[in-house]
């Protein structure tokens, strides 16, 4: 199964520039950290292309795509500068404000409108990093053939939950 | 062209999980079998091509991109229907039927057919479903009872490997069981709290088609044990669960005896007024559209339940011009299914320190315990329920940082224990729930297609309810809290339990079929899938059809020897 399912070209969903944003803001969801490389690493961006341009509606790619341009305007209304060219520090308060924002909305909207763009993003980020090879390998534990199943194991504060 | 060459001792149509089983027990028994499927063929892991692949290998990281769910809005429902599983699917478009009423036709065309994607469930019946039509007044008495299958259930589960803990219940008669699946901590604790607030509950170890501990006669399969990967609609790659491509039909092709003959679509069963019998089967080849006639002295009918209604249905002769063995006109009626509609979540507090490993492919059951020793409800019948725990996986709701390192290292531990339950409720027959041919659509093979006109009624509304509260108080007495209960309202099929319409019972005017499941008119043709069933239990109930296929098979190899068939 490939894209060319998909009903839109993918050439024209989400350009490079998109797919180098959306990677600044997934590795700004999930950085890297000492065990473990982070979302933007992993090439989340090129993921989520893939994804929203196979799996979403047209109604919620225009909210990614309409949001793309609201989040750029954002970091420049605030900060003067792009996203891409903000300090992670600025990176990281900009989108907490903007999380924040998304969880408001999402529970204020009507029941079968789309979500916030945000919040998408948020989703296919965390989704597409742990069922990534670097994220399900090394931020979880990844055990491809277990061999059994053991229904009582120890377990203790920051042991990492299963893959899959 | 000669008929030698398409003349055999046994034709089984179909080569699932009760068309393996037939074309095991005839060709080892030294019958030349022909088994007739109306898919492509399908090898034992050469024709797996996910089996072994890695989550990120999957493009959409085995999500279903929009486009294959709008063009398959029946399939897409089931939850097996994956990027990973696609292949082994029926795809909409593909084979068309008419639904009267919604129903959710989930199917799989091909060699060894569900028995590749099923849920592997494998409970037997007891006496109390054998015995409870007629002692409740509902649908027609089974014409056997618990302790005629009974050998047959031991036959089927040594050589296919059911797990399970004997548990030494009526209600979920013990039966060939290699180790169990263990409860994990969290459902020891609820089993024990359940077990001690009830007498009549019981919460028991998982009864299912894998091998835990293979034995000598798996080995011999070829298959060995079970890895809990829990990827099995994929293929095994290890052969840890039954299927009829990776255990009964190799193990029938090893005798010599078998002929297989994928991309046939059966036409009708070809019936001789002056023999009074059966002769052969009508084949469409699936691409060339040719019709070829194969001849045997036996037909085993194992089609899935609907497509065997289907192809009875279509048999039409100056005899049977409604059907074969049609005589009564209950032909295609009596459907019946599982209510699979309701489930309940709910929180547990405490074993934080507690996890597990290894990905159990089952979930625990409490055998029905209603209406068991008599009716005491103001609904007929039961309810099987399903019942695991297991914490919150990658990516729950946390608190604090909501960006950032924090968030991931906390999303990134498992959450708190969530308990689940499921239904698995009878569905009492009845005569409006049918399926018919539609007398004007047809498909490219020139098949009528299959009108289904199946609902729910009153009484599995009155069965959901109980079961919402009983599960609810159960769950409450485990010490679980938050216990939100849902019903799916799914059309009936997507339980994929459909059976019934060509039932079996005592007596040719209410029935189809003998309790040796030969059809009562044309006693050379045996039906032994779903579509035999007089009730459909609360059992997955793929067990039953197997062991009566098996029990059947040798009847007929019997009968075949004294010259009655």
């Amino acid at each position: 199964m490939s894209s060319c399912n998909s009903k839109n070209d993918p050439k024209q969903f989400l350009a490079e520039e998109d797919i180098l944003l959306l990677n600044e803001i997934g590795e700004t969801i999930i950085p890297a950290t000492a065990s473990s490389k982070g979302a933007g690493q992993t090439g989340i961006g090129e993921f989520m292309k893939v994804y929203v341009t196979d799996c979403y509606s047209k109604e919620r790619q225009e909210v990614f795509k309409k949001g793309l341009v609201e989040l750029r305007e954002r970091s420049k209304s605030k900060y003067g500068k792009e996203f891409l060219k903000l300090s992670k520090a600025q990176k990281h308060d900009l989108l907490t404000v903007i999380d924040k924002e998304a969880n408001e909305y999402n529970s204020n909207k009507n029941k079968n409108a789309p979500g916030h763009y945000f919040s998408m993003i948020k989703e296919i980020t965390v989704f597409g990093y742990f069922t990534s090879e670097p994220g399900a390998t090394k931020a979880l534990r990844y055990v491809q053939t277990p061999g059994s199943y053991d229904g009582n194991v120890d377990y203790k504060p920051g042991d990492k939950a299963w893959a899959l | 062209m000669g008929a030698d060459k398409n003349t055999f001792d046994a034709i089984v149509i179909g080569s699932g999980m009760t068309g393996g089983w037939a074309a095991k027990e005839f060709c080892e028994k030294g019958l030349k079998t022909l088994v007739i499927e109306r898919g492509r063929n399908i090898e034992h892991l050469k024709d797996y091509p996910t089996a072994t692949k890695d989550i990120w290998e999957f493009p959409h990281r085995n999500q279903l991109p929009l486009k294959i769910k709008e063009d398959n809005p029946v399939v897409s429902k089931c939850y097996a229907f994956r990027e990973d599983t696609l292949q082994f699917f029926v795809k909409d478009k593909e084979h068309p039927y008419v639904q009267e009423k919604p129903f959710d036709w989930i199917r799989a065309y091909q060699v060894g057919g569900k028995s590749l994607l099923w849920g592997r469930g494998t409970q037997r019946y007891s006496k109390f479903d054998f015995e409870g039509p007629a002692r409740d007044g509902f649908g027609i008495d089974w014409p056997i009872r618990y302790e005629d299958l009974a050998p047959w259930y031991s036959h089927v589960e040594k050589f296919i490997g059911v797990c399970g803990n004997r548990d030494g219940l009526e209600t979920l008669p013990d039966g060939e069981f290699l180790p169990p699946w263990e409860l994990n901590v969290v459902e020891k604790s609820i089993q024990s709290r359940i077990m001690s607030s009830y007498k009549d509950r019981y919460m028991i170890n998982a009864r299912c088609a894998h091998l835990t501990e293979p034995k000598e006669i798996h080995l011999q399969q070829g298959r060995g044990k079970c890895m809990a990967r829990n990827l099995c609609q994929r293929g095994c790659p290890y052969g840890g669960y039954f299927s009829a491509v990776s255990s009964t039909l190799p193990w029938a092709a090893k005798t010599g005896n078998l002929t297989m003959r994928p991309d046939s679509v059966v036409h009708s069963i070809i019936y001789d007024s002056k023999k009074g019998k059966a002769t052969g089967v009508r084949v469409i080849d699936a691409h060339n559209k040719e019709v070829t006639d194969y001849f045997a002295k036996v037909i085993f009918l194992n089609a899935a339940a609907l497509n065997s209604n289907l192809i009875l249905l279509n048999s039409t002769s100056d005899r049977f011009p409604e059907g074969l063995g049609n005589d009564n006109g209950l032909l295609g009626k009596y459907i019946v299914f599982q209510n699979y509609r309701g489930s309940l979540s709910s929180d547990i507090d405490g074993f934080k320190d507690k996890y597990y490993s290894g990905r159990r492919p089952a979930s625990t059951l409490i055998p029905n315990f209603r209406n068991v020793y008599k009716q005491e409800t103001d609904f007929l019948r039961g309810y099987m329920s399903f019942l695991s725990a297991r914490r919150e996986g990658w990516g729950h709701d946390v608190e604090g940082d909501q960006i950032g390192g924090n968030y991931k290292n906390n999303i990134s531990e498992p959450g708190d224990w969530k308990v689940g339950m499921t239904i698995s409720g009878e569905v009492i027959p009845k005569i409006t729930n049918h399926v018919r041919l539609d007398k004007d659509k047809k498909d490219e093979w020139g098949m009528p297609l299959l009108t289904v006109s199946v609902d729910y009624d009153d009484n599995d509304e009155k069965l959901l309810k109980d079961f919402f509260e009983q599960s609810a108080q159960m769950l409450e007495k485990a010490g679980c809290k938050n216990i939100k209960t849902r019903d799916s309202k799914q059309a009936p099929g997507l339980d994929i339990h459909e059976m019934g319409g060509v039932r079996m019972g005592k007596d040719p005017k209410t029935s189809l079929l003998n309790k040796w499941n030969q059809v009562h008119s044309c006693q050379n043709v045996f039906v032994t899938d779903g579509s035999c069933m007089t009730s459909s239990g609360t059992s997955s109930p793929s067990l039953t059809f197997m062991a009566f296929t098996a029990r059947a098979a040798n009847h007929a190899i019997e009968e075949l020897k004294k010259g009655n068939l």
